[in-house]
């Protein structure tokens, strides 16, 4: 009781920080597009040829239709979700496998540590698209999981500098060396005594790698190697380019997926760089 | 300078370009179906189009060697990356694979070089003069103006540049990098260029300038607490010599370090500006390549661009020690 209480507490301090509260509302708001618009939409009109090709916004399709017969609105909020979901779902296995590898090369030290450093380093200096070009073109048939998970593949790295060199000074904190001096085994001490410590700053590059997940999938999206039959933002706007909607001044088609897309990342970045805050009190005292 | 740091530079160097090459080699290997299926089978399709299919495919099959052991195979394709030797192109076929990219390799570095140094200058000046005290009020103004500028992609940023600059107004070109043939270097072709070329860069400047000036910022407010500051406005040093001697070139070495890892997203971000404005660099190769599913040539391009990174990376990791005398100590 006392525990939420304090939990509470911690939370209602924390949206009082207004990036962090904007950013949240903007995501929440954008979840809610595909919780709560299948109630009020048609979700069948995102299919191709369901309804009339080429209308302009009108009171019986608010947003218009496109060149392949489906309806902006239900392509949205068939759409938003399944972006989200694929970010969601990428960021969070990137930021597992990255908490883990950066515990090990942090607790541990040595030549782990250093294999994992040199790996991770590595890796961040390739761009990550030109891997992610060679493995989504090779498999062919791609759909929103597959395409997580070739992403989760290349989204570890920031997480892994991030958790390593927080459990570097964690592991000097004097109540590590009590639990090392009482005989508890290292892998005890990892998840029981340093884990819990890291669940602020972990959350905070899982919003990071979420963000970076769905430039990564709008990315690969746009050049046409996204999933063919799933309407996500990425797809639509590949597709409205593709019918150069551009010149034939369809402005209701592309602007929607864009919008959403420019406000999702906005908001993510408003909460991550809120969440950095919190964990660098430097910056936090100069403002 | 110690041999230790230059030593460990190029075997970060050498690292990277080995995984890249073993991701060329791997992964088709690892898709459903023979490695050279792919290419048979589109070559199949287009049936009389292409000229001296027979070639290609006997090309295809020497190269691959399919019968030997995959430790030579992979050998072979090591050695064979390592002279530039990346197959033959199926969409611009005659041509091989590098001499395609070679021909798109000018175009991408020259926009992404003058694009990237422009938004890190800038952004690590506006950056410096947020965190300043003494600039006046304005400039801090800017600060949640490009928060928000640096969390949109290059694409997205692109698009909207796109449209509003030359399809909305038509102020500017829709695409591509020349209108005339015309070569030789005269003053209105240089203008042309320039004209062409003026709003991918735009858009590549403004995608990144928010980045390097939030960078920029919590470097400032680092240095700026510390003592050195303080004893050379004690000295009654001028606030200009205070700023650009003092206080920027200090918090500029974390930047430098960030442009390290940055230029790999820069790359990616601006093969797209390409896409989106037809420019005929990499990016836009890399568009009709994979519009006609020659593999090759994908992994060419993806080859170079981490290529192109990677010397880039190492040029900078080179010159980091001039910088910081720090390292050099070590």
């Amino acid at each position: 009781m006392q525990m939420l209480a304090k939990f509470l507490r911690a939370v209602l301090k924390a949206l009082a920080n207004p990036r962090l509260a904007a950013g949240l509302v903007i995501v929440v708001l954008l979840i809610l597009i595909g919780v709560v618009g299948p109630f009020f939409v048609d979700v069948r009109n995102a299919d191709p040829i369901s309804v009339k090709t080429n209308l302009p916004p009108s009171p019986k399709h608010w947003l218009g239709t496109d060149s392949g017969g489906r309806e902006l609105l239900a392509v949205i909020v068939v759409g938003t979700p399944q972006t989200l979901r694929m970010g969601a779902l990428a960021g969070l296995i990137g930021v597992l496998i990255g908490t883990g590898l950066g515990l090990i090369a942090g607790y541990f030290g040595g030549w782990l540590d250093r294999i994992i450093s040199a790996v991770t380093d590595t890796m961040l200096t390739i761009p990550p698209l030109a891997i992610l070009l060679v493995v989504a073109a090779a498999v062919r048939a791609i759909n929103v999981e597959t395409m997580a998970l070739i992403i989760a593949s290349l989204s570890w790295m920031y997480a892994t500098r991030v958790i390593r060199a927080q459990v570097l000074t964690l592991r000097e904190q004097s109540y590590v060396q009590m639990a090392r001096l009482s005989g508890m085994g290292s892998f005890r001490i990892m998840f029981r005594e340093i884990l819990p410590n890291m669940v602020p700053i972990a959350f905070a590059s899982l919003v990071g790698a979420v963000s970076a997940a769905i430039l990564s999938g709008m990315a690969l999206e746009v050049l046409g190697l996204g999933p063919q039959n799933t309407p996500t933002l990425g797809m639509t706007i590949y597709w409205a380019l593709l019918y150069s909607a551009f010149s034939r001044g369809m402005w209701w088609w592309w602007t929607p997926p864009m919008l959403i897309l420019m406000l999702l990342f906005v908001s993510l970045f408003l909460i991550s760089s809120a969440l950095d805050d919190f964990a660098n009190p430097r910056l936090r005292s100069a403002k | 300078m110690t041999w230790s740091y230059v030593l460990r530079r190029l075997a970060m160097f050498v690292a990277v370009l080995w995984l890249a090459v073993t991701v060329n080699f791997i992964v088709p290997r690892m898709a459903p179906g023979d490695p050279t299926a792919a290419v048979l089978e589109q070559l199949l399709s287009r049936g009389q189009q292409v000229q001296g299919a027979a070639d290609i495919v006997a090309s295809y099959r020497a190269r691959f060697g399919l019968d030997d052991p995959i430790l030579i195979q992979y050998g072979r394709y090591i050695l064979n990356t390592f002279r530039l030797d990346l197959g033959t192109s199926i969409s611009y076929f005659p041509q091989s694979v590098s001499r395609a990219i070679l021909g798109a390799l000018p175009w991408t570095i020259g926009l992404l070089a003058v694009s990237t140094a422009i938004a890190f200058l800038f952004g690590s000046l506006i950056g410096a003069l947020i965190a300043w005290p003494g600039s006046p009020r304005f400039v801090k103004s800017f600060a949640p103006f490009l928060m928000v500028l640096s969390a949109i992609p290059y694409y997205l940023l692109a698009l909207v540049i796109l449209y509003v600059f030359a399809i909305w107004t038509g102020w500017f070109p829709l695409g591509g990098a020349y209108t005339s043939q015309a070569s030789g270097l005269s003053f209105s072709n240089l203008a042309d260029l320039l004209y062409h070329a003026f709003l991918p860069a735009l858009s590549i400047v403004l995608a990144g300038i928010g980045f390097w000036a939030l960078g920029m910022r919590g470097a400032m407010v680092g240095v700026l607490g510390e003592d050195y500051l303080t004893l050379a406005e004690a000295k009654g040093l001028p606030p200009g010599r205070i700023f650009f001697g003092y206080a920027m070139r200090n918090a500029l070495l974390p930047q430098v370090t960030a442009l390290a890892i940055a230029l790999g997203t820069a790359a990616s971000g601006s093969v797209l500006v390409e896409v989106a404005f037809s420019y005929p660099g990499v990016g836009y190769l890399l568009y009709n390549a994979l519009r006609s599913s020659d593999y090759f040539l994908i992994q060419g391009v993806a080859f170079f661009l981490v290529l192109t990174v990677a010397v880039s990376v190492l040029v900078l990791d080179l010159i980091y020690p001039l910088l910081d005398p720090r390292i050099r100590r070590q």
